[in-house]
């Protein structure tokens, strides 16, 4: 949850930044952006233990093998889509709205939190998207957090290891804690959304 | 009361608009007048969208030049200026909150736009509809809030592009009452049409255009009684004229 509320925070306003934007290589940051939607875990994960590991440029904090350096590999997994996919919401919500916002005198930097406003519905489902990424993650995790019983064990890790120790019992019951706690997330969220949208008209 | 000061006219000169090395508007000299009603007339594909749009800001020009030549400091120009759109741009959210978020991007405080967000939707008969989506609120609704919308700036020119044009007569009339009150209380209008009812009921001058060119301008009476040129005689004869 932290992972990915920290990836809202900063992916948001870079979505409709990039949405809003017009300069020279923006359609290849778009395409590098919609590219890195699919990156494959492992390798972020190896990335960040070679970026955090003792002899790498960021081992002096010390954070491998920590919760930290877990939610780190989890940012940046989900950062992606979270810029991806509120770009583009952004941008359809601009199609409709830049005459009036132009007209009422707001640019592009002044439009962004109307935007982001009066998008907030889609931007919950663009929100679940990245929820849900980082909580199937595996591979990241497991390489930058170690699998640490009691201290960087996640519920998928504990999957994974109990799947190959061979205690398929207990891997089964925790996979299926994982996707009713994911189901209640995204069932409440998906809730609230559709609550909201009724309340303020969303076509 | 409002501020008597105005930002008109506006004076339009050798106004032309092209895209790949066609034109799309070409308009030699108009002077938009302060507290007249402009109507700008003419077959769908005319360019009058476009020659509001150009006048308001919207679109850039390829050559020509916009003057206001009124009282108003430049600075002071864009903000005394409004359109409403054919299809009105409805944020998702409240109509009250339609309306405060207009004021608040003019730099309105909270409190004062508190107030002529209540006034104005009092005024234009939208109070019951205060809190509702302005989303799911009926076509003339729509446009009721959004001309309400732009009368809470205070304009002094009002731009407004084909405002009745998807609506029932019934609701037409409302707009219409609303537009006779604002001009009542001294705003200019710009508005295009293609509905001859309505431009006769309106105007009190004519912008022709035809294929992207202004063919003609004239007071209202004069156009409607004796057009000069072969484009609004056919027009106003309501026959196809190619």
């Amino acid at each position: 949850m932290t992972a990915v509320t920290c990836a809202g925070i900063v992916g948001l306003p870079i979505g409709a930044a990039l949405a809003l934007a017009r300069f020279p290589g923006r359609t290849a940051i778009i395409v590098i952006v919609n590219t890195l939607m699919g990156f494959p875990p492992v390798v972020a994960g190896l990335a960040i233990f070679l970026l955090l590991s003792r002899s790498g440029p960021l081992g002096g904090f010390g954070l491998l093998f920590t919760p930290q350096a877990m939610m780190i590999a989890q940012f940046v997994l989900v950062l992606p889509i979270i810029v991806a996919l509120s770009r583009q919401t952004i941008e359809d919500l601009w199609t409709e709205y830049r005459d009036h916002l132009t007209s009422l005198g707001a640019n592009r930097l002044r439009s962004i939190p109307t935007l982001l406003w009066d998008g907030r519905f889609s931007l919950v489902t663009t929100m679940l998207a990245g929820l849900g990424r980082a909580s199937a993650e595996v591979g990241a995790i497991l390489i930058v957090g170690g699998n640490i019983a009691g201290f960087t064990r996640t519920m998928t890790t504990s999957i994974a290891l109990e799947t190959s120790k061979g205690d398929l019992a207990l891997a089964m019951a925790l996979g299926i804690v994982l996707m009713s706690l994911t189901l209640a997330i995204n069932g409440l969220a998906y809730g609230i959304s559709r609550v909201g949208a009724r309340f303020t008209g969303r076509a | 009361m409002r501020d008597t000061a105005s930002m008109l006219p506006l004076v339009v000169r050798d106004l032309r608009l092209e895209l790949d090395g066609r034109v799309l508007l070409d308009v030699p000299t108009v002077r938009i007048q302060n507290r007249r009603r402009t109507v700008v007339l003419g077959p769908n594909g005319a360019g009058k969208t476009l020659f509001l749009k150009v006048c308001h800001g919207l679109i850039a020009p390829t050559s020509g030049t916009m003057t206001y030549t009124g009282a108003r400091p430049p600075s002071e120009i864009r903000r005394k200026q409004g359109m409403v759109f054919q299809k009105p741009v409805m944020l998702r959210r409240s109509v009250r909150s339609n309306v405060t978020h207009a004021l608040a991007l003019a730099g309105v405080g909270w409190s004062e736009r508190q107030r002529i967000a209540s006034e104005t939707i009092a005024q234009f008969g939208l109070t019951a509809l205060a809190n509702q989506p302005a989303r799911v609120l009926s076509g003339g609704e729509q446009q009721r809030l959004a001309i309400a919308r732009a009368a809470s700036l205070d304009p002094d020119l009002l731009f407004l592009d084909e405002p009745t044009s998807a609506l029932d007569p019934t609701a037409s009339r409302q707009i219409e009452e609303m537009l006779d009150f604002l001009h009542g209380r001294g705003v200019s209008m710009v508005l295009t049409t293609h509905d001859l009812g309505l431009a006769r009921r309106f105007a009190d001058v004519v912008l022709f255009f035809h294929n992207g060119r202004l063919v003609e301008e004239d007071e209202a009476k004069n156009f409607f009684s004796a057009p000069s040129s072969p484009e609004a005689q056919a027009f106003l004869e309501n026959r196809l004229f190619w």
